[in-house]
């Protein structure tokens, strides 16, 4: 059913819809609406059978998350930021415990300085952690990835983080089609736990692996994400033909067909690229646009098949690799080496920034230096640090 | 696509003003997009909301740079903030204040309503965003002021939900009247 919904609390009702067992909840902007909001659900009554546990931190978030699911608990937490950095040591045990959670990340910049606004440095600091990691273009996107995620962390027992923009998608008022609850029931059954911590059954998880063993164990982790990719392609496919809707899968390619340039994204600037993309063919040019929707695993195939037509390839990312450069646009680069493509790499919106059609526009139609381009950037103002030494 | 721009100061209802207008777009079938200029939510403080209407998707996340219509809910941030900035020729900026406002635009309409006065007789709280709302719709007749009204229900269920569309309808039929 169609409903106008702030994005926070229609990924509120979507997770809502999942059943989820435990829900931890420590507030950070931009991701507290959603806790909000399925702490309303709880109290109301309308998400039964699910114990909402307030904790004194982020950490706690998802200690309270891993010990829930080893217990066979279908569970959930949300975060952005500093909260996920805070989060970090656990977030790789759930991953190296194969515990299928799902967390949302309202993505934002991380400090210092301090900045509450949008970007994706948080998820680039859980880029090697062992999880899969999906990008929502839209909040329709982001409702969908949800239920595709529970069930796909199920399936695989990977560890799965939804990222959302912070702010600009999890504040943002539009159109989203919930799906019934029958629905999403049929899509995603009731999870049965491998194997779970219970005083019937007295084991220990997570005991120390020596080095004969270690290099094995995260061996088969990364052949886990990589088989994943089949299973995370299925289920999308799965998902479009109950729910009529191609939010999953790897990427999603706009226009690429013909393309000879093809602007490479993640997340909700997607929707201004493909803005300019429809006003650039219109002027004649040959623009298309390819959103990866599945960060991790890194789908190599599925990127080298949307670009392997295109002459020039134009990454914009939210994310810095200080002291390297963009990360995507790197990725992308290893992705597509040996063939012939020119790579440009726009780093884009870092805390906020604003990007604009008419900021996009200038840049994609820019001769390339070969130099990483800050989109916006106030020269000025840096070559004047720059002048006094830094 | 019709894209408005609403300014005013934090606790005002900037945000809600665009998040109703956006319900009641959708309430007529069409797509809506609301979304606040983040960050600047401290009480007293000037805000930003934004709100675009259209017949098919909206994709576009940038800020609205170029807006069909202004509204500003606090005539004291229109020096604080550049809220006349990139209005569209044929636009029109709708001020809360109980006198005119002196301003250069040219080929903009620029319409003033006492919002404060009708929002303490009809909600009791200097809040005036029903009241804009209910003007805004008279004045351009994008959407109906049933939509308002339903949109500002859908916000508030109860007793101020009905004092809101009690000030937004005395606002419509005010605004009706004088032009």
């Amino acid at each position: 059913m169609l409903h106008q919904l702030e994005g926070s609390q229609a990924i509120a009702r979507s997770v809502a819809l999942c059943r989820p067992n435990v829900v931890s909840a420590y507030p950070i902007s931009p991701q507290t609406h959603i806790l909000e909001g399925l702490e309303g659900l709880v109290r109301s009554g309308k998400l039964e059978s699910c114990e909402y546990m307030n904790v004194e931190s982020e950490i706690g978030a998802i200690s309270v998350a891993l010990g829930a699911e080893s217990a066979g608990a279908r569970s959930y937490t949300a975060t952005s930021s500093q909260g996920l950095l805070h989060m970090m040591e656990v977030v790789y045990n759930v991953s190296g415990l194969e515990l299928p959670l799902v967390m949302t990340l309202g993505n934002r910049a991380v400090g210092a300085p301090i900045n509450i606004w949008n970007d994706h440095s948080d998820a680039m600091a859980a880029r090697d952690a062992g999880w899969l990691m999906f990008f929502a273009e839209t909040n329709q996107e982001a409702v969908d990835l949800h239920i595709l995620a529970f069930r796909i962390a199920e399936e695989t027992q990977c560890p799965v983080i939804v990222n959302v923009d912070g702010f600009i998608l999890t504040h943002a008022y539009e159109q989203v089609d919930l799906p019934s609850q029958d629905q999403v029931d049929e899509f995603l059954p009731p999870y049965k736990p491998n194997t779970s911590l219970t005083v019937d059954n007295p084991m220990a998880i997570g005991a120390m692996v020596p080095p004969e063993y270690f290099m094995e164990v995260k061996h088969l982790a990364h052949r886990k994400q990589e088989q994943a990719l089949e299973a995370i392609e299925n289920l999308g496919n799965d998902f479009y033909n109950k729910f009529g809707r191609n939010s999953g899968g790897l990427v999603h390619g706009y226009a690429i067909q013909e393309a000879e340039t093809v602007v490479v994204t993640m997340g909700s600037v997607a929707g201004t690229i493909k803005d300019v993309v429809d006003e650039l063919n219109r002027e004649g040019m040959k623009f298309g646009e390819l959103s990866i929707c599945c960060y991790r695993p890194f789908p190599v195939s599925a990127i080298v098949s949307a670009l392997k037509n295109a002459r020039k390839v134009i990454v914009v990312e939210k994310s810095l690799a200080i002291g390297l450069g963009g990360i995507l646009s790197r990725e992308i680069e290893l992705a597509l080496n040996g063939l012939d493509v020119q790579m440009v790499s726009v780093v884009a919106g870092l805390g906020g920034r604003n990007i604009t059609k008419a900021m996009l526009k200038e840049c994609f139609l820019k001769k390339s230096s070969g130099e990483v381009t800050f989109l916006g950037l106030d020269e000025k103002l840096v070559n004047s640090n720059i002048g006094s030494g830094l | 696509m019709f894209q408005v721009r609403i300014h005013g100061r934090g606790g005002q209802g900037v945000v809600t003003a665009a998040e109703m207008l956006s319900i009641a777009a959708f309430l007529e079938g069409k797509h809506a997009q609301a979304f606040p200029s983040f960050g600047s939510e401290r009480m007293g403080a000037p805000v930003m909301a934004f709100c675009r209407i259209s017949d098919g998707e909206i994709r576009l996340r940038e800020p609205v740079m170029e807006p069909n219509a202004v509204i500003i809910q606090d005539r004291t941030v229109i020096d604080a903030t550049d809220t006349f900035l990139g209005i569209v020729a044929g636009g029109f900026v709708l001020v809360n204040s109980n006198s005119d406002i002196r301003h250069k635009l040219k080929k903009v309409t620029v319409k003033c309503i006492d919002a404060t006065e009708l929002a303490l007789e009809h909600v009791g709280k200097p809040i005036p965003n029903a009241v804009l709302l209910g003007s805004f719709v008279a004045i351009t007749g994008i959407l109906k002021i049933e939509s308002i009204v339903a949109a500002i229900k859908t916000k508030f269920p109860g007793t101020m939900g009905e004092k809101n569309i009690n000030a937004a309808q005395a606002a419509y039929n005010r605004v009706l009247r004088i032009i």
